[in-house]
């Protein structure tokens, strides 16, 4: 007799090779493509691509802005799925749907609507550029329109994790004498400080790629507010492939190792949680704290 | 047989009977804004060939910016004929053997059956004098224009303004590309493209001049009523052409040769002309150029054959990273 075991789908072995296959024709095949095309240049030829002032500018707009909104959203993002679980209140479902409409707007939209309202004249840019802050045609529109397409990531990436903490544990924590400041930082911020990271890295994730939305409402200037998907457009529109292919996997290198860094920072994270204490203990924790 | 079958089916036999009543199919590759131009001409052409030779032929539209679509069509987008507006994207198919190396030969006009200019779009009254170039690069005064290196139209400009600039007295390379530092330092952003500016314009209330093409001007008073702005027309500007060509091995692989090569050829006709003409885009037909007078206002233009030597040099020299274009940002 043999002792394998049985799972619920059929067979490990043909269901990692349909994930290899499909992950290899989706994903590596076209990396792939893009690697190799670049490697038609010369490793010194694509670091002088990308060390040109403008690449450099972009790359600063590109990767600082979706670092800026990534944050803001990681912060803000964390407000909104905490109250989305833990309150109830009328129109709840509804508030929950908009929080994914940046996931279905086309980007374009989310741009020029964007625009619309944060111009000279628009909506809110009538109010606040009276104030100082010119938001529409400046690197701040960069970091709004990347912070409204990034938000559903933070969110939905938190709100499982949220649900899954129950609330005997913080009433444990309360009950042993803790503040709530103290049940906030030592309970409920490292249980769901992982899932906030994984968010971020998601949301800062797509920031760096996005094009429609973030064009209408640049203002696209040279070392100012170009995007580095701007450049690698304006070289295809060149007919330069190979240039536009060299920016694109400095982008793909660059993107790559700060995700690994949220990555490594996650799994630390995740691992500490659980060599710690249970929840229960950690409530324990926080009141002795308060003793 | 289920009622969703037979629906089904008789949706499938449609569409076969669809494609038989067409005896030849063309598809056309076009830039943007070029949709309204082809929309109307498409039925004339069709009905002409229809009297000429009896065949019924189904013609179909791609558009999109315009080196986009010639790459697509470079990458294996089957299109009989091209028609853009720039004459590098056509130049490209001719690098690449899709289009004869001669093919700003094949047809009259330098195969460009129509043209537009570059003008000045200013709001009522013109509030801050706008008459020319140097008035544009004055302090103080805001132009919209759509990205340079990205955008045809955008492309333009610069090569209007450089033109202009190198006709002043003691013009030269150096003074030109001065003055477009000048004139670029003046621009709040640079559009995505031409429709994106309109709108920066029109409905933002950015800028004080728009600068797009004259056909363009129509559009925008249909859309946003003609009391709205004043059209200027500068002192010298340049004539942008729209080149057309037959995609040589597309035709030879689907025998459409004829067909395509008669589009084209049409739209020198007189119908092919006041089709242009009544969507304000200047004809190459005199006489009716003449008739249209009131819209098309006399203009000094000059062509990029002219002051640049050619569309491809133009293009290295200004738009290729490293060029005037960058240099001048790199500069400041």
């Amino acid at each position: 007799m043999t002792t394998k075991t049985h799972r619920v789908l059929p067979g490990f072995g043909l269901a990692l090779g349909y994930t290899l296959v499909y992950l290899s024709l989706l994903i590596l095949l076209p990396l792939g493509g893009m690697i190799l095309k670049a490697s038609e240049l010369g490793f010194g030829q694509i670091i002088d691509i990308a060390l040109g002032e403008r690449s450099l500018a972009a790359f600063r707009v590109t990767f600082g802005a979706s670092l800026v909104a990534a944050s803001i959203n990681a912060f803000f993002g964390l407000i909104v799925a905490w109250i989305l679980v833990r309150y109830p209140f009328p129109g709840k479902r509804f508030v929950d749907a908009l929080v994914d409409l940046p996931f279905a707007l086309p980007t374009a939209v989310a741009g020029i609507t964007l625009a619309t309202l944060y111009a000279g004249n628009g909506w809110l840019g009538r109010y606040i550029e009276p104030l100082g802050f010119k938001v529409a045609y400046t690197p701040l529109g960069i970091v709004v329109a990347l912070t409204f397409i990034t938000l559903p990531f933070v969110v939905r990436t938190l709100q499982p994790v949220i649900e899954d903490i129950e609330t005997e544990v913080e009433e444990a924590a309360a009950s042993l004498g803790a503040s709530r400041w103290q049940t906030f930082v030592k309970v409920i911020f490292p249980a769901i400080f992982p899932a906030l990271l994984t968010g971020f890295a998601l949301a800062f994730a797509r920031a760096v790629g996005e094009y429609g939305s973030v064009i209408f409402i640049a203002g696209n200037l040279p070392l100012i507010s170009e995007i580095t998907p701007l450049l690698i457009i304006s070289k295809l529109e060149q007919y330069d492939v190979l240039g536009a292919t060299a920016l694109a996997v400095v982008m793909l290198a660059l993107s790559f190792m700060l995700l690994l860094t949220v990555n490594v920072l996650q799994w630390w994270a995740a691992n500490r949680h659980k060599n710690n204490e249970p929840l229960e203990a950690a409530a324990g924790r926080a009141a002795g704290g308060a003793q | 047989m289920t009622r969703f079958h037979r629906s089904i089916s008789g949706l499938l036999l449609a569409l076969v009977a669809g494609a038989a009543l067409a005896d030849a199919s063309l598809l056309n590759s076009s830039y943007d804004v070029a949709r309204d131009v082809y929309k109307d001409y498409n039925p004339l052409f069709q009905k002409y060939w229809k009297q000429k030779t009896g065949e019924t032929l189904e013609l179909k539209q791609s558009h999109g910016g315009s080196s986009k679509q010639v790459r697509a069509v470079a990458d294996g987008l089957e299109a009989d004929v091209v028609t853009m507006n720039q004459a590098n994207d056509i130049e490209f198919l001719a690098e690449k053997g899709l289009v004869a190396k001669d093919w700003t030969k094949k047809f009259p006009n330098n195969a460009s059956p129509y043209t537009s200019a570059m003008v000045f779009i200013v709001r009522k009254g013109n509030p801050k004098a706008i008459k020319d170039w140097s008035d544009v690069a004055a302090p103080g005064v805001q132009m919209i224009i759509p990205h340079p290196k990205n955008t045809g139209n955008g492309r333009n400009t610069y090569l209007s303004a450089w033109a202009w600039a190198l006709k002043q007295p003691g013009g030269n390379d150096a003074k030109a590309q001065e003055f477009l530092g000048k004139l670029l330092k003046n621009a709040p952003l640079f559009a995505a493209g031409g429709r994106d500016a309109t709108t920066t314009f029109m409905q933002r209330g950015l800028g004080d001049v728009l600068i797009t093409f004259e056909s363009e001007a129509e559009m925008i008073a249909k859309e946003f009523g003609k009391g709205n702005f004043e059209v200027v027309y500068p002192s010298l500007t340049l004539q942008t052409e729209f080149p057309v060509a037959v995609v040589e091995k597309v035709v030879d692989k689907k025998g459409t040769r004829k067909q395509a090569q008669a589009y084209l050829e049409y739209l020198w006709s007189k119908e092919g002309q006041e089709n242009a003409a009544q969507n304000y885009l200047r004809p190459r037909d005199a006489e009716l150029l003449k008739k249209y007078a009131a819209q098309f206002p006399p203009v000094k233009t000059f062509t990029v054959d002219e002051v640049f030597g050619n569309a491809n040099k133009a293009f290295s020299t200004h738009f290729k990273d490293g060029g005037s274009f960058d240099q001048i940002y790199v500069q400041k």
